[in-house]
C-alpha cells in the first residue's frame, strides 16, 4: 500500500488522493462494498465507525455512527449516487443528527472512488468535493475529533502486526 | 476553529489566480502596493482591490514604512487555510493504511465475504454490535 499523491485544490475545494493497493480491483471493491470491511477502516481508531444500515444500489443509503473515546456518537449518512462494480463508486457523505437523518446545515462531501488495475494491483483514486469552505471546515473539525498523530501511531502498529 | 465567515473570506481570497500570485510574492518579498502594481497588466486600482481582499482575509498585513505602505504575507493565516486540506489528506493516508490491513486479511481468506454478484441488493438491516469478525457474513 502506498499513497501516491494527495492533491488539495483550494480553488475547487477538492482533494484528490491516489493510492496503490496490493490487490486486484475486484478485491479492493470489497473494502467499500462490504460494511463489515468498511467499518474497519472508515473511522479513526479512536472514533470507530459502525454501519447500522447499508443498501448498496443507486439511490440507496447507508447509515453509520462513529463512537468517540467518551462514548459520544457522531452520525453519518451515505447516499449511493453511482455504482459500477468493481471500478467506480460515487457517494454523497453527510453528517446526520442522532436519528441518522442528514440535516440542513450539516456538511456534505461528494466522493468519487475509482479502482483501476495498475501498480501493485489496484490504483485507487478518491476525489472528495466539498460544497463550501464551511463544509470543509466542519468535515475536518468533526472527522478530526482526535489527534491524527495518535491514529497514525496505531495504524503503524496494525501494519507491523500484518 | 476559524469562524465560518473568516474561512469563506480566506477561500474566496485564494480563489483568484492574481491574488494567489500576489500572496506568493509578498510572502517571500514584502513590497509596496505600487511595486506590486508594476508587475501586473492591470490598473493600480485593480491591484489595490486585490490587496484589500487579501487583507480582509488576514492573509496579508500592511505596514507603514516612511511614506509607503508595505504589504507582507501573513504566514500563519496561510498555514491555517492549508491546514484544513492537509488534515483531510492525513485522514485519507490513515484510511489507506487501514485498508491495506483489511486487504491483507481478505487475501488470506480470514475476512468477511461479500457476494460477488452485481445488481441491486435488498436493504439489509445490520446489527450494531455482536457481529462476526470472520467467516461469511
Amino acid at each position: 500500500m502506498t499513497v501516491l499523491s494527495a492533491t488539495p485544490d483550494t480553488d475547487a475545494l477538492t482533494l484528490v488522493v491516489t493510492a496503490d493497493l496490493a490487490a486486484p480491483p475486484a478485491r479492493a471493491w470489497r473494502l467499500w462494498a462490504d460494511p463489515r470491511n468498511l467499518e474497519r477502516w472508515w473511522g479513526p481508531p479512536t472514533w470507530p465507525a459502525t454501519f447500522d444500515t447499508y443498501d448498496l444500489r443507486v439511490g440507496g443509503a447507508a447509515g453509520y455512527h462513529m463512537t468517540g473515546p467518551d462514548g459520544s456518537r457522531a452520525y453519518g449518512h451515505w447516499t449511493f449516487l453511482g455504482i459500477d462494480q468493481p471500478t467506480r463508486l460515487e457517494i454523497e457523505d453527510s453528517f446526520a443528527d442522532e436519528h441518522g437523518v442528514p440535516g440542513a446545515g450539516m456538511p456534505v462531501t461528494r466522493m468519487v472512488v475509482t479502482l483501476e488495475p495498475g501498480g501493485a494491483g489496484t490504483l485507487m483514486t478518491i476525489s472528495s468535493h466539498f460544497a463550501s469552505a464551511q463544509a470543509l471546515e466542519q468535515v475536518v473539525e468533526m472527522g478530526m475529533a482526535e489527534g491524527m498523530a495518535q491514529a497514525v501511531a496505531q495504524i503503524d502498529a496494525l501494519l507491523a502486526e500484518g | 476553529m476559524l469562524q465560518d465567515r473568516a474561512v469563506d473570506r480566506v477561500f474566496h481570497a485564494l480563489a483568484d489566480a492574481t491574488r494567489r500570485d500576489i500572496l506568493r510574492r509578498v510572502l517571500v518579498d514584502p513590497a509596496s502596493v505600487s511595486t506590486i502594481a508594476g508587475r501586473y497588466e492591470m490598473s493600480f486600482a485593480a491591484v489595490q482591490k486585490h490587496v484589500a481582499v487579501l487583507e480582509q482575509a488576514h492573509l496579508v498585513v500592511k505596514e507603514r514604512r516612511g511614506r509607503q505602505q508595505i504589504v507582507h504575507g501573513d504566514v500563519e493565516a496561510v498555514r491555517r487555510a492549508t491546514r484544513l486540506l492537509t488534515a483531510m489528506e492525513e485522514q485519507w493516508r490513515a484510511r489507506v493504511g487501514r485498508m491495506s490491513v483489511v486487504l491483507a486479511e481478505l487475501d488470506t481468506g480470514h475476512g468477511p465475504e461479500v457476494a460477488g454478484v452485481s445488481g441491486p441488493h435488498p436493504p439489509v438491516p445490520l446489527p450494531g454490535a455482536d457481529r462476526p469478525t470472520g467467516g461469511t457474513s
